[in-house]
Order: structure tokens, then C-alpha cells, then sequence
């Protein structure tokens, strides 16, 4: 199997569905001679022609827009906003429409839309280059929010996000782009939309997280084994919504406790959603506090003080140890 | 009934004054004092050395991603020359030069760019807006300000810059139809350096100007040679007039180019020909206006070494300054400044954590 960056991997997603299907078109700010600027759709121009990888004048709401438009006609677009923070250019479009349409003509028309976005910080970026801000998707019924935290995985839900007959908006964890290569399979797989990972096996407490909290998180549960001799269970979600909450609460059920790990502001973010739903399914199962590690609730810091916002490891043990000793 | 025809402007001027030769149409020329001429010659200077160097720090990793400006010096300093202090500026990200002409320090550009929030530092009295990243999106700020100007009598401007890019987003043409319809003393300069990254400006818009856009929301529109400070100098002030009288906002193209990288993350030979940037080279604008401030005496040969010499100083001390103070990293707690006007509870439980997690990490 050759070994991939998640760039990589996402580009085989691509290609593999644009030779598949000709209804997938790919749209959006530098994405065609160009071949994006993080380089995921490099060679789609070159390959299937600048009907299929279609540059787009400078204007997010346009993109989304005119995507809803094709998506009702019966195409697949996957259109890319450039950096997650412009997103918010095109978010009347998203909430108004994508979200909506097939509620408000009765299933007459869908949106079977995949709106691509690198996301989170980690790159030493300038302003509006670090934001994660899954919990607006999430919070919007009609969408779907879909977070990788690999190589292999986001290969796997991008060929769901494509097929899948709802929008989705599908956010690409940027610090994730090279940092690491996994081995991708050449031949067809994916991975359901709505179906969350247990990625390390254990039973002294669970650690729930995703996107790119994900290594950081299966480093401080590397710690806890060789440090402390506790075994955590460690659940990757990938999809933000819907939330697949059966993997989680019977988790916790077995462990009892419960730590989870987002980059996106503390309050009101994916992480309350996921306390919520084990108090709702788990609370007689509990025998500790919850605790949530996530980014402060300001802007995030320009880069040099970055560092310091992030969620890391040693963040990730301090809480986890405090809810094994409670 | 008839069909009949509706006439509408269907021309829009052109202004240049200085050819690429330094070449001077003199019935044109703006009357500009010498002085005034002295100064925008130093900070065109200063825009286009400082750009390099900062060029030359990024890539040896001693700054972070940044816009360069080389080749837009002119059409940022024509403009923003027109500026009195109590009027207000309204960038986007690719207005270094303008900046330094309002008194932005060149030490907080490379402390911003190098990730410091201290980095920001607006002159304590203009009334300059920080840098706007999301295209086209501050477009609509000049206008409330415009609107707010007019509302408290005042014979200020608000000039706000973008790119050819932006043209292209809902937000700038709201803006334009706004200013359009409330009257208001706003000026749109557009940098038009010909590419948003890698997309030309002739997939940007069918348009044949840009300029021919404000045709459609009422106000005036006209373009220039951007990289003739003359012109957009000339420009500038008719639309300041125009403003400050009563007369309503004013949309200025600026037919520039962008000599080097959209941003230090971008590799332009992707996407454009080396002949191109050749042709474009031949017309800069800080060529042809040492010549042409040559030609009127006020400029040597010499005179231009010793400002070359001013600048790289100026320069010099600026580096020297900002990697001095970013010895020291910023405090992270003032991560938690600004947010609101009073810190609410949250935050202030949120600052504790970020501070009792620093002084264990200090202890080890």
C-alpha cells in the first residue's frame, strides 16, 4: 500500500470519484491551474479539463451558492473555501440553503454538496487562518459536519461526503495536511458518515476527540500507560453530526470516566454536546466529573502566543489524571 | 409602446500623467509641492526596500507569511497622500506602504508578522483601521464611516483599498451600491495588480475595467495607471474634492501589478509567464518617478544613493529594534485582552487556568 500525506489522500479521494462519476465537479478559489493552495486538488485540472476543476472568480457565498444550484441539478459538487475562516462569507448560503433546501421543497430537491475547508491552527498562520469552528455546522440542522484526523481516514470519508445525498461540510485539520503519511489502500474504501472510531482499546477511562486533538490525545494516553498503568479508551468521532453517541456512552459505561478533547473555544462547543449525551445515557455509569479540554474562549492568538491556546498533551494528562483521581 | 433606449455613462476616463519612461503629460501634472514630492519618493523607496527585506527575513525564517507590495507602492501612496490625519484609512492586507505613510511603525509590521498581537499599532491620532484579511470585507466599513461623516457634518473622507479580487464579492458591490444611495464621502481605491493569487484578472470579471462597474451604482468611477503616482495622486484628490464638497463617493482603479508572491506561501511560476513579470517590470513605478523628480531637479543620481542609504538605515534599525524586543515572547495570558470590554466570568476562570498552567510549567 503506498504511504500518504493526508494532501495526498484526499487528491486519490478526488480523482477516484471524478473518474467514477461525472456529476463530481470540483469548484472554488485556485483549485484549478493552481491545484488549490494546500495543493489537494493538484492535477484534477491537468486530468479532467477545466469543465471539472473549475476556477472560481474571488467570492465565497458565490461558491456555495452557485454549488446548491448544481447540486439540485443533480451534479456533485465539491467546492473548496479556500481557508475555513472565509467560510463565514458564505455562511448565509450554507444556513439559508444548503441546509434547507430539501426541507423547504419537500424532498422535491437535495443538496447533495461537499463544501471542503482546511481548518484549525497549528501552521503559524495569519488572522482567520486557525479558527475551529465545527460547532456553527453542527449547531445547523439539514448539514453534516465531518472531521478527519488522518491520512487514511480522510481518504475514506471523503468518498462518503461525496456520495452522500445531504450537504456536508467536510473540514480538513490544515496542521494535518503533511505532518504525517499513513498507508492508503489504492482499491475503493469508506468510511460512514455518522460512525465514530474506537482507536485504542482500554478500560480505565475514555478519551473522546477528533480531527487534529487526535494525536496529541493518543499521546497523553500513551503516557497514562507507561507513566500510570491506566489503560485509556480512546474514541476518534470523525463525524461531528450527526454524533455517533453509541460508541461513546458504552464507553464510558464500561470506564466510568470520561475526558474530551477539542481545539474549538470550551463553551457551547462539540464537547457540551458530548457530556450532554452521557449524562443522558451514562450518568449511573459515572463515577467522576467529566472534564473537557478545549481552546480558550478568545480569538485565537496570532502565532506567537498559539502555542499556548492549543490544547496539547501534557494539557490532556493534567485533566485526565484529575478525573482518575476523583 | 416602443423599444426604446436608455442612455447610461458608457465611457469612463483614463488618467496617466508619467510614462514609463518618466515621461510627463504636463498638462496633467497635479500640483504637488516639492516637499510633498520628497516624501512620497522616500516612502516609495522605503515601501519597496522594507518589502525586500522582509522578503529576505521570511525566507530565512526570521518572519512569518506576509504580503509583499513591490510594484504597488505607487498606487498606495498616490492615495493615500490625499489623506489629512482625521480622515479615515481602511486597508485590506497588501497596504504596507500606505500604512507607513500614515505612521505605522515598520517595527510593528515585522513584530505582526512574526505572530505578536503587539505587532498591531495604530497611531494614536489617525484614525486608521487594522488590516483586513477576508476579501473584500471592509469595503462596507468605509462606508459606515463614510455614512457617520457625513452624518456628523464633517468634511472627511473614509478611503478604503482592495485588490481586483475583490470586485468579485457580494460585499463590494453592496458597498458600492450603499455609497451610491446615501451620497456619502467614501473613496474605493482598487489595487488591481492583475492576480488574486493565480487567477488573471480577465477570469476575474468580463468586465472590460473594473472601473465601469461604478457606471451601475451611480457614483464615479474612473482609472489610472497605478504605477504612475501622478495619476493616482491626481485621481485621489479630484475624488477628496468631490467628497468633502457633497459630491459622493468615487470608485478608483488602480492598473497595477503585483511584482512578487500574493504571499510567501505562493509560488507564482505555477500560474504566470516570466515574460510577463518582464513587461511589468519595465513599468515601475519607482523607476519612472525617480526620473521624472530627476528631470524637475529635485533628484541626482546621487541624491537617490543617499536616500537608498536613508532607507536601508531607517530599515536596519527597525530589524535591529523589533528582533530585540521579540527576544522575549509574548505573554500569553494577554491572549485573554480585548475580547471584551469587561473580562466576563468565564474568561476570567479560563485566564487562571492558562496562568497556575504556566507557573507549573515553569517549575518544571
Amino acid at each position: 500500500m503506498p504511504k500518504m500525506t493526508m494532501v495526498q489522500s484526499l487528491n486519490l479521494a478526488l480523482r477516484q470519484e471524478m473518474e467514477k462519476d461525472d456529476r463530481v465537479i470540483v469548484l472554488g478559489e485556485d483549485v484549478g491551474l493552481d491545484g488549490g493552495v494546500f495543493r489537494v486538488t493538484d492535477g484534477l485540472f491537468q486530468h479532467f479539463g477545466a469543465q471539472r476543476s473549475v476556477d472560481t472568480p474571488l467570492a465565497e457565498a458565490a461558491i456555495v451558492g452557485m454549488s446548491i444550484g448544481m447540486a439540485a441539478y443533480g451534479l456533485r459538487p465539491v467546492c473548496e473555501i479556500q481557508f475555513s475562516g472565509f467560510s463565514y462569507q458564505a455562511f448565509h448560503q450554507i444556513e439559508n440553503h444548503a441546509a434547507r433546501l430539501r426541507w423547504r421543497s419537500r424532498g422535491r430537491f437535495s443538496v447533495p454538496m461537499v463544501m471542503r475547508t482546511p481548518c484549525s491552527g497549528g501552521v503559524r498562520a495569519l488572522e482567520h487562518h486557525s479558527e475551529s469552528r465545527e460547532a456553527y455546522y453542527a449547531h445547523t440542522p439539514g448539514l453534516k459536519m465531518v472531521i478527519p484526523s488522518g491520512p487514511r481516514n480522510a481518504r475514506a470519508l471523503l468518498v462518503s461526503a461525496i456520495r452522500d445525498p445531504d450537504p456536508v461540510i467536510f473540514y480538513e485539520p490544515k496542521s494535518l495536511y503533511r505532518a504525517f503519511r499513513e498507508e492508503v489502500p489504492e482499491e475503493e474504501e469508506a468510511i460512514p458518515i455518522g460512525t465514530s472510531q474506537i482507536v485504542r482499546e482500554g478500560s480505565d477511562i475514555t478519551i473522546i476527540s477528533y480531527g487534529p486533538m487526535m494525536r496529541p490525545t493518543l499521546e497523553a494516553a500513551s503516557v497514562l500507560k507507561e507513566k500510570d498503568g491506566i489503560e485509556a479508551e480512546v474514541i476518534d468521532l470523525l463525524t461531528i453530526s450527526p454524533l455517533d453517541d453509541a460508541l461513546f456512552t458504552a464507553s464510558v459505561r464500561k470506564t466510568g470516566r470520561a475526558v474530551i478533547v477539542h481545539e474549538a473555544p470550551r463553551s457551547f462547543g462539540p464537547g457540551a454536546e458530548v457530556v450532554s449525551k452521557i449524562m443522558e445515557k451514562s450518568f449511573y455509569y459515572l463515577e467522576a466529573p467529566i472534564a473537557r479540554v478545549a481552546g480558550f474562549d478568545v480569538i485565537v492568538p496570532l502565532f506567537n502566543r498559539e502555542n499556548a491556546y492549543l490544547p496539547n498533551a501534557d494539557r490532556i494528562l493534567r485533566e485526565a489524571r484529575q478525573v482518575l483521581a476523583a | 409602446m416602443p423599444r426604446t433606449r436608455i442612455v447610461i455613462p458608457d465611457e469612463i476616463d483614463h488618467i496617466s500623467i508619467l510614462d514609463e519612461e518618466g515621461n510627463l503629460d504636463s498638462g496633467l501634472e497635479p500640483d504637488i509641492s516639492d516637499e510633498t514630492l520628497l516624501r512620497l519618493h522616500h516612502f516609495m523607496l522605503l515601501g519597496r526596500r522594507f518589502d525586500e527585506r522582509l522578503l529576505s527575513l521570511q525566507r530565512q525564517g526570521r518572519v512569518g507569511t506576509f504580503a509583499p507590495i513591490s510594484g504597488q507602492e505607487a498606487t498606495q501612496l498616490g492615495a493615500a497622500a490625499i489623506l489629512r490625519p482625521s480622515d479615515w484609512l481602511v486597508p485590506a492586507f497588501r497596504e504596507t506602504a500606505a500604512e507607513l505613510w500614515r505612521g505605522r511603525s515598520m517595527e510593528s509590521v515585522i513584530l505582526y508578522f512574526n505572530g505578536y498581537a503587539e505587532g498591531v499599532d495604530i497611531p494614536e491620532d489617525r484614525n486608521d483601521f487594522p488590516i483586513s484579511v477576508p476579501v473584500g470585507s471592509q469595503i462596507l466599513h468605509a462606508v459606515g464611516v463614510a455614512w457617520s461623516i457625513r452624518y456628523r457634518g464633517k468634511d472627511d473622507v473614509a478611503l478604503a483599498f482592495f485588490g481586483d479580487g475583490a470586485t468579485s464579492q457580494g460585499d463590494f458591490h453592496e458597498g458600492l451600491n450603499f455609497a451610491g444611495v446615501y451620497e456619502i464621502p467614501a473613496i474605493f481605491v482598487c489595487q488591481n495588480n492583475q492576480w488574486a493569487i493565480s487567477v488573471p484578472r480577465k477570469h476575474q470579471t468580463r468586465s472590460e475595467t473594473l472601473a465601469q462597474k461604478a457606471i451601475a451604482y451611480g457614483i464615479k468611477g474612473v482609472q489610472v495607471d497605478g504605477n504612475d503616482v501622478l495619476a493616482v495622486y491626481a485621481a485621489a484628490s479630484e475624488a477628496a474634492q468631490r467628497a468633502r464638497s457633497g459630491g459622493g463617493a468615487t470608485f478608483i482603479e488602480c492598473v497595477t501589478y503585483r511584482m512578487s508572491v500574493h504571499t510567501t506561501a505562493d509560488d507564482p511560476r505555477r500560474y504566470r509567464s516570466d515574460e510577463e513579470v518582464e513587461l511589468w517590470q519595465k513599468r515601475d513605478p519607482l523607476n519612472r518617478f525617480q526620473k521624472y523628480l530627476t528631470a524637475k531637479g529635485l533628484m541626482s543620481d546621487e541624491k537617490i544613493e543617499m536616500a537608498e542609504n536613508t532607507v536601508k538605515e531607517e530599515i536596519q534599525a527597525a530589524v535591529d529594534r523589533a528582533e530585540e524586543r521579540m527576544k522575549t515572547p509574548g505573554d500569553p495570558l494577554y491572549m485573554f485582552e480585548h475580547a471584551y470590554a469587561q473580562m466576563p466570568p468565564h474568561l476570567i476562570e479560563q485566564r487562571e487556568y492558562l496562568a497556575r498552567e504556566l507557573s507549573e510549567q515553569k517549575k518544571g
